[in-house]
């Protein structure tokens, strides 16, 4: 056991901070148009800088960072308060899904644009019957001459309003079985037939979109992997979601718990037990899933998948994040209630938490018959 | 970076699992536990310090193996697993107590009969001169007891102390209370070196037997509701029962990730070991008595009969989370250690938060 980081991995450090005090994007602007425009150059300094797309293999303009290297990446945009490149899907879930299961012609066609943030890519999976249980998805592909047309609804799209490419499942089967009749396709947001409609959330701001298709034109040539191995596709694209994330959301909840702190002991409160308690409670969790992600790290260097570790750290993250944020609230008092604290904000959006990405009930279960090896109900 | 056990570490874990296996049954814990004198395993006992883990993280200038903490976490975990009656335990805590708190000769004096289990020696927190519960204090040599900052070693053959044995709620290990008497007749020796690095470390060891505990729990547990069948169901297929079977997962293998790290910590960054072995032992008590008590409520009825061996778990989890600093104590320290933190980043703000980041109970 050795948690240091190795010369080679210090030197990436510190080369990549010296780069972030450089090239820092300084304060998110207001308003949202202004703020995507704002994380789109952020992005371009990063690809300028050859950091954007720090995992890929350098023939796809990558840095082919190690699995360490891109943790520490993640880590030091969050100790820097630097926001996520605009192209985050891109970079994080296309472009890896591609890597795998696209052809050459493909990959020359689509990667240099997700590094470059010229082309924007959004996420069409979840539809509103179709959330925790993916392959119940209903949106239709008919295969017409050359091509398909698509038809249906998906929701909870993040950056559509932005986007160039879609990562779309959909149903190219009717009559096979639920997992096989699925294809993954690469759809064009220019297409007539997508209408795009913010999604309010319960913070009032609208990160997310319902997408509405109707006969849209989607190429031959545009679909990922083969016909009917939509599921397949889809699966490796859904595992490479949060994988790196997850360092920079640690990180992320470091500096939130020392804001935290900090304003604690201005206000003479650490003095008080039971705020020491629960302070230094979420302090420990926080610690716990920094060590956890890099045990699932170690696993995923040492058998090439994660471990037991991996299906923890986004429960344990999106669990103390909320009471972390439920913690500031009471501390600050009414105050933080305001809707110009950005506790408010935090309190608001860290419900969100536990259900982006895979909901802590799907988690438990996941952990339950996959870690555990408990039967499921319906299957015993 | 490499955060797993290597080779070396595995093999230990597995001699200690297939050693206790078959001497540590849990027929064998419920003999000691249900005898009135609770007389351990001499021969167990024999064996541990045959293989060295008596000493194992003590070093060869004093006798021991010269492996490092985490081996001994290692060993700690697979006793605790085990729930097996010993008086490793106790005397692994004093020795690393005085490895970390005494000064040269001290450990010279001490360490080289605890590494070779000649002696033994015990540790308890006292007040006013009276430590009321103090593990296999009736059977020790030596017994370390911390009190406002300071660790006195007594001889209990010395006529300082009283020892009277105390009956608790885990009747698979000894405990006595142990009174200093008054007149100061064979008054103890004072550790002279830096107490707080030695409780860290005994903490760490006593974290890894709280999260062994939560694992024999937690694989107990996903054993039976696979086994029990109502509804004609296994039980372990309704998601009241799995997701809590899940949770249980999720706290060992937290406090296990924090355990790891204090005890690579304490000899590789000794800095990072104050927070680190308080986030040790706070989680591993909340792992041990969390997932202990939820072993007893998966099993249903069957959990609460003294027939089932669950409740061995939950008793030593909840005599371990109580020793050496409850999880609120050591939690409320990781908030005093963590403002410390934020003045040392931004100086000048405060002399004295560090100052007042020490420990609530020595």
């Amino acid at each position: 056991m050795d948690l240091t980081f190795s010369d080679a991995e210090r030197a990436f450090r510190d080369e990549l901070r010296g780069w972030i005090a450089a090239n820092h994007p300084g304060a998110e602007p207001e308003g949202e148009e202004a703020s995507f425009a704002w994380r789109v150059a952020w992005q371009r300094a990063l690809a300028g800088g050859g950091w954007a797309a720090v995992s890929w293999p350098p023939e796809y303009g990558g840095r082919g960072a190690t699995l360490v290297e891109s943790a520490i990446f993640n880590e030091e945009l969050a100790r820097a308060r630097a926001p996520q490149p605009a192209n985050v899907l891109g970079l994080l879930l296309g472009g890896p899904t591609l890597m795998v299961h696209g052809s050459d012609e493909q990959r020359e066609r689509f990667l240099p644009g997700i590094v470059s943030a010229d082309e924007i890519w959004c996420q069409g999976f979840s539809e509103p019957d179709a959330g925790s249980d993916l392959a119940a998805l209903k949106t239709r592909a008919v295969k017409v001459d050359g091509g398909w047309r698509v038809t249906g609804q998906k929701v909870w799209t993040s950056f559509a309003h932005h986007a160039t490419w879609c990562m779309l499942v959909a149903r190219s089967d009717a009559e096979a079985a639920k997992h096989k009749g699925l294809t993954y396709f690469l759809m064009d947001m220019r297409e007539p037939g997508i209408t795009v409609r913010p999604l309010r959330q319960i913070t009032g701001a609208a990160e997310f979109n319902e997408l509405f298709l109707e006969e849209v034109w989607i190429p031959d040539e545009n679909v990922i992997g083969a016909v009917g191995n939509g599921w397949a596709v889809a699966l490796t694209t859904l595992m490479n979601e949060r994988a790196g994330l997850a360092f920079g959301l640690q990180v992320a909840l470091k500096v939130l718990l020392d804001e935290l702190t900090a304003a604690a002991v201005a206000r003479g409160l650490l003095d008080d037990p039971s705020v020491a308690e629960r302070l230094g409670d979420l302090h420990m969790r926080c610690e716990i899933l920094r060590l956890t992600a890099y045990r699932g790290l170690t696993a995923q260097m040492k058998y090439g998948q994660p471990g037991p570790e991996g299906s923890l750290t986004k429960w344990m993250w999106s669990d103390t994040n909320q009471r972390a944020t439920e913690l500031a609230v009471e501390l600050i008092g009414p105050e933080a209630l305001a809707t110009d604290s950005r506790w408010s904000f935090e309190l608001l959006r860290a419900r969100g938490n536990t259900i982006e990405g895979g909901t802590t009930e799907i988690l438990r279960n996941i952990v339950a018959e996959r870690v555990l090896g408990l039967p499921r109900l319906g299957r015993t | 970076m490499n955060f797993d056990l290597t080779d070396d570490q595995r093999e230990i874990q597995r001699t200690a699992r297939a050693l206790l296996t078959a001497r540590s049954s849990f027929a064998s814990v419920r003999a000691v536990a249900e005898s009135p004198a609770r007389t351990y395993d001499t021969a167990l006992w024999e064996e541990l310090i045959g293989l060295g883990w008596a000493g194992i993280a003590i070093p060869e200038t004093y006798g021991g193996q010269g492996l490092g903490l985490l081996e001994l976490a290692v060993v700690a975990e697979q006793l605790g697993w085990a729930a097996t009656p010993s008086r490793w335990l106790s005397n692994a805590l004093a020795a690393q107590l005085v490895l970390g708190a005494g000064s040269e000769r001290q450990r010279e004096q001490l360490l080289p009969e605890l590494a070779v289990g000649r002696e033994t020696a015990t540790v308890g927190i006292a007040r006013d001169g009276v430590a009321e519960l103090v593990p296999d204090a009736d059977s020790a040599r030596w017994i370390v007891l911390v009190e406002r900052g300071q660790a006195i070693v007594h001889d209990a053959r010395g006529g300082g102390v009283a020892i009277e044995p105390r009956e608790t709620i885990d009747p698979t290990r000894r405990y006595a209370r142990v009174t200093v008497h008054a007149s100061g007749a064979g008054a103890g020796r004072l550790l002279d070196g830096p107490l707080e690095a030695g409780l860290d470390r005994a903490e760490v060891v006593l974290a890894a037997e709280l999260t062994g505990l939560a694992q024999r729990a937690l694989e107990l547990t996903v054993a039976y509701v696979q086994e029990r069948r109502q509804f004609g169901t296994p039980i372990g297929a309704f998601q009241a029962v799995s997701h809590r079977a899940a949770q249980q997962l999720l706290e060992t293998e937290g406090a296990r990730s924090a355990i790891w790290f204090a005890a690579w910590a304490a000899d590789a960054e000794p800095e990072a070991l104050p927070r680190a072995a308080a986030m040790a032992k706070a989680a591993a008590a909340d792992a041990g008595r969390h997932v202990t008590a939820a072993a007893i409520q998966l099993h249903g009825g069957i959990g609460f009969t003294w027939e089932a061996d669950v409740h061995w778990l939950y008793k030593r989890a909840q005599l371990d989370a109580a020793l050496l600093g409850s999880a609120s104590e050591h939690r409320r320290r990781i908030a005093r250690l963590a403002a410390a933190a934020a003045d040392a980043a931004a100086p000048g703000v405060s002399a004295d938060a560090e100052a007042a980041a020490g420990r609530g109970h020595a």
